[in-house]
């Protein structure tokens, strides 16, 4: 039995997966379907297999990048006070410097590297002989000139081959100058997509830095931020509301954060997750190792944020922090509730989809639900099944070889450091009132039936979609920006925002309101065609009329 | 302070680069092959370069750049690629129907050595290129030369893939524009008819990567040279190649291959190098300059005299691609200013050999560097300060942290509009960029004049 309501789709959904399907080659065919999804949820938020995570169709028009963007450029881009060294040619290096929006505040202290790319700059003679020679010098020459707190070093495609050992070079580095030095093996290969980057960062910032300082912050309700990576201003944002709940962000996993903030991560009580796909691995390790719990958290979407705190202000289960942060939502939704009335004229019945990321194709369809706007199709760029169909199928997921070569680290808790979060009281009062760690549901259990779910929508089969269902606002990146709009649909960008944000929290819930009113409402897109194309017609005639 | 961790004192380094004035090949080839109509570029690597290229292009164009990649993993990187480039050539050419695809290595497929010629003879044999589509191919190892030399590699590869001799010349002139805008190129071709020079000019990226808006997704858009003009490229009077860095290793190979001689001249950016070539058409076509081309000339004559006082004697920084440099710099030279600071990323000495020539007669020390970077550019600054700065989105840091007027050009520009559609190059080009100058220069007096002194007219 159905549990969610029916969206009419303009096309039958079957129907437009094998319009899909029809130009493929038949193994490229094969493959695809499984990819391409009609979501039913059933009792139990039941819904069917998606398979997702799995290697992109050489010559595929995909929207995925590699390893390499994953590790360097999503996890350890935002920090500002470590020295990010990109081990490689010159390119891995100038493509992820600045390109992701990810803004800071220097603090106090001032140090912020994130404007600065630094690269090894590997010569054909490099290749041959070996890179790891200018590696050290260039760890070398980095400290010299910054003397950083620590210096990170990352592998691009070729390191792997000619088999530069990094490690070591990181381990001699650390033993000669004093500081931190880590390194990692996130050659672009290394996955099917930046997925396996995310984990090789999670692995080496939880190996090499979580748990070195105890110099956490203090505060009465001390919690991580993980998987938030200040996109536009969107950490800034959480922080404030945070700080006027009275709540402690001691690090955020890794929008606007510092070395020593990973490195106290252990002192914090609560972990709360947002990109479930990035970062659920660091937040796994730290609860085996620290005791600290996690639970998924979203504040993309005004009434997502307010649901997210009480959980929060539920987890610490104080009666002062719980009516603090009903205080605080009551302070916040006017302003939004205001903006949102504005463009609910504009907004409500129009339709979206997004594809893109491994969150945030789900989160913001919270956004569009409070502006009344259908989501007709989602998908993600480089999720997993748990991310589709929530973390009960996690059991269920086959590990294949591309999965297998990242490593799986061996925790157990730390005989100094572990520290049991919460008492049997607390367990209790848990149960009582339905409060679940490690919950995370998925994206299909909350979208409609009869969407279309894909996982790794490529240029083709976007072409087609937008085709046959005219969507009024289509979410992705700056890849695929453009063609879309050739084709008269706006896209609303969910990586880059388009230079605007933040939408998380209260404040991003008004921008981006504000910003897909203005977009379904621009003019431009219905002066496409002259007045004499619209017309053809009508001759010339040879007098004033 | 955005690069509040630039020292003022310079340190020799020999490892680290810091802050790069240059990218790698492989973008460079993949915007050279958008240059040829019909033609889907394909990246034969990990998908991460693909996906790094397309965005950066798509930044710069705000255009969709359409390309594919063979999606390697960890087994490919060990066994080989092969594999992955045959089935993608079957996906392509089914899925997305192009004319070409011009296919270009990574530093990855180089390191493994997979042999592009006879992948493409496997996929041939397979039957996997439908008749009458082409696959062309670049080598263009990351850990050689820059993104210039990538585009001079497809460049070539584009020629040999598809120029050839009937043995009976054609009449026309081939042009290899450099690595330049789409709106560069559509003011070389003007400027070419304009002088009645017939031409095929490669690549061309008008009309590809500045499309109109049509309410369709085109893949393939109007613009590009197309194949049957390549073909003919080989039966030409002669080549012009606009670029050392970029063009002359296309105009050599049909020079060696197919006698069609060759003049390397620099890009026509600036009087002086515009003058030059206009003078080579003229001479290879035997005709005279029209009147239309000596009005262009004696506007952008005209405006120089009527402004020298604003450039005479201001010192100007610049980092970007060898062959943009050299005519930048020459023009500064006869606006009256003086480049002091010039850095390119991309490797080779001559290039320290010609600015010095170039700016042998300034009162000033001038700072010149080959395979440098943005960083020590930065410092040279921090030591002598400059009146004005050129070069790509990234130097917008360095001109806010020092406080100085800054001009956009060069690739990538991801932060103004513009480049697609104004050139730079011919003695149109020479204005506008006159124009850009001025207005930076013109509002930073603004800005900074006192009341008493504020000024109405320049």
């Amino acid at each position: 039995m159905s549990k969610n309501e029916e969206i009419t789709m303009k096309v039958d959904p079957e129907k437009a997966k094998l319009d899909m399907l029809a130009k493929y080659p038949p193994k490229v065919a094969r493959k695809r379907a499984k990819q391409i999804v009609i979501n039913e949820v059933a009792e139990g938020d039941a819904v069917p297999e998606v398979s997702s995570n799995v290697r992109t169709i050489p010559g595929i028009i995909t929207m995925r990048g590699c390893t390499y963007a994953g590790c360097k450029g999503v996890i350890l881009g935002p920090t500002r006070d470590i020295v990010n060294i990109t081990h490689g040619p010159i390119g891995c290096a100038f493509y992820s410097w600045l390109t992701r929006r990810n803004q800071t505040d220097a603090g106090p202290d001032g140090e912020n590297y994130m404007p600065y790319c630094f690269s090894t700059d590997m010569q054909e003679s490099d290749i041959v002989f070996g890179g790891e020679k200018k590696l050290r010098a260039a760890v070398k020459e980095a400290y010299e000139l910054f003397h950083p707190k620590a210096i990170a070093i990352f592998s691009t495609c070729p390191v792997g081959l000619i088999g530069d050992d990094v490690h070591a070079v990181a381990r001699d580095a650390k033993a000669e100058l004093g500081i931190n030095v880590f390194a990692f093996s996130c050659e672009g290969y290394k996955g099917v997509s930046q997925s396996a980057g995310h984990h090789i960062a999670n692995n080496q910032v939880f190996k090499h830095v979580v748990g070195v300082s105890d110099e956490g912050k203090k505060g009465k309700y001390v919690i991580n931020m993980l998987g938030e990576y200040n996109i536009g201003g969107d950490a800034f944002e959480i922080e404030r509301f945070m700080e006027k709940c009275g709540i402690t962000v001691n690090a955020t996993f890794s929008g606007n954060s510092t070395y020593n903030e990973f490195a106290s991560a252990h002192m914090a009580d609560l972990n709360c997750i947002m990109c479930h796909r990035s970062i659920n691995y660091v937040a796994e390790m730290m609860e085996v190792k620290y005791g600290i719990p996690w639970i998924k958290v979203n504040f993309i979407g005004a009434k997502s944020s307010a649901k997210s705190l009480r959980k929060i202000a539920q987890y610490f289960g104080d009666k002062a922090l719980i009516e603090r942060v009903e205080e605080v939502i009551k302070e916040e939704m006017p302003a939004v509730e205001e903006v949102l009335k504005e463009v609910l004229p504009f907004t409500r019945g129009k339709t979206a989809m997004l594809f893109v990321g491994g969150s945030r194709a789900h989160h913001y369809q919270d956004l569009f639900n409070e502006m009344e706007m259908k989501t007709i199709s989602a998908g993600y760029e480089f999720a997993h099944r748990d991310d589709y169909e929530g973390r009960k199928v996690l059991p269920s997921i086959k590990v294949d070889a591309d999965s297998r070569n990242i490593e799986e680290l061996e925790v157990c808790p730390d005989p100094e450091k572990y520290r049991k979060r919460y008492t049997v009281e607390d367990e209790k009062r848990f149960e009582q009132s339905g409060f679940t760690f490690k919950d995370y549901e998925g994206m299909m259990p909350e979208m409609g039936n009869k969407t279309l779910i894909i996982d790794d929508l490529n240029q083709y089969e976007a072409d087609r979609m937008i085709e046959m269902y005219k969507p009024d606002v289509f979410c992705a990146g700056i890849k695929e920006k453009y063609s879309v709009q050739k084709m008269g649909i706006p896209l609303k960008q969910l990586h880059s925002y388009d230079y605007g944000g933040p939408y998380a929290g209260f404040k991003g819930a008004v921008n981006f309101y504000r910003d897909i009113s203005r977009m379904v409402q621009t003019k431009i897109w219905s002066k496409v065609k002259a007045p004499w194309q619209k017309k053809p017609e009508l001759a010339a005639t040879y007098a004033w009329e | 302070m955005l690069l509040r961790h630039t020292p003022i004192e310079i340190k020799e380094r020999s490892a680290l680069t810091i802050n790069p004035a240059k990218t790698c090949q492989p973008i460079g080839a993949m915007y050279a092959a958008l240059g040829i109509h019909g033609c889907l570029p394909h990246s034969h690597g990990s998908q991460g370069c693909c996906a790094y290229h397309r965005s950066a292009l798509t930044r710069h164009y705000k255009e969709p750049i359409s390309a594919g990649t063979s999606s390697f993993t960890e087994g490919s990187s060990v066994f080989g690629g092969q594999a992955n480039l045959v089935s993608a050539i079957e996906t392509m050419f089914t899925v997305y129907e192009p004319d070409v695809i011009a296919v270009h290595t990574t530093c990855l497929s180089e390191t493994i050595g997979d042999d592009l010629v006879q992948i493409r003879r496997k996929a041939e044999d397979e039957g996997k290129i439908p008749p009458g589509k082409h696959v062309i191919l670049a080598n263009t190892p990351s850990y050689v030369g820059s993104h210039v030399t990538g585009f001079s590699n497809m460049v070539v590869g584009m020629l040999k893939g598809f120029a050839a001799s009937s043995g009976k010349k054609n009449g026309k002139i081939n042009i290899i524009p450099g690595f330049v805008e789409p709106s560069d190129m559509t003011e070389i071709k003007r400027l070419c008819s304009e002088i009645g020079v017939p031409t095929i000019m490669f690549p061309d990226t008008s009309g590809v990567v500045n499309a109109p808006m049509t309410g369709e997704f085109q893949m393939y858009p109007k613009g590009g040279v197309t194949v049957e003009e390549l073909i003919a490229s080989g039966d030409a009077k002669g080549t012009l190649a606009l670029g050392e860095w970029a063009s002359a290793e296309g105009a050599r190979f049909l020079d060696a291959t197919f006698k069609v001689p060759c003049k390397i001249l620099d890009l026509p950016i600036g009087l002086e190098a515009t003058d030059r070539f206009v003078d080579a058409l003229r001479t290879i076509a035997g005709v005279s300059v029209p009147d239309s081309v000596n009005l262009q000339r004696g506007q952008l004559v005209d405006v120089i005299a009527d402004y020298e006082q604003y450039f005479h004697g201001k010192k100007v920084a610049l980092a970007g691609d060898p062959d943009q440099l050299i005519s930048l710099v020459e023009f500064l030279v006869a606006l009256g200013m003086h480049p002091v600071h010039i850095v390119t990323g991309t490797p080779g000495t001559r290039f320290e050999t010609r600015i010095k020539e170039l700016t042998k007669d300034s009162p000033y020390p001038v700072n010149v560097k080959a395979a440098g970077d943005m960083f020590h550019l930065h410092q040279w600054i921090k030591n002598e300060p400059v009146d004005l700065l050129i070069g790509n989105t990234y130097l917008k840091y360095v001109a806010r942290d020092e406080d100085i007027p800054f001009i956009r050009h060069g690739f990538p520009i991801y932060d103004r509009m513009g480049h697609s559609y104004f050139p730079s190059v011919g003695y149109t080009g020479a204005l506008r960029l006159i124009e850009k100058i001025l207005g930076v220069l013109f509002d930073r007096a603004d800005r900074d004049a006192t009341e008493t002194k504020f000024e109405l007219v320049f």
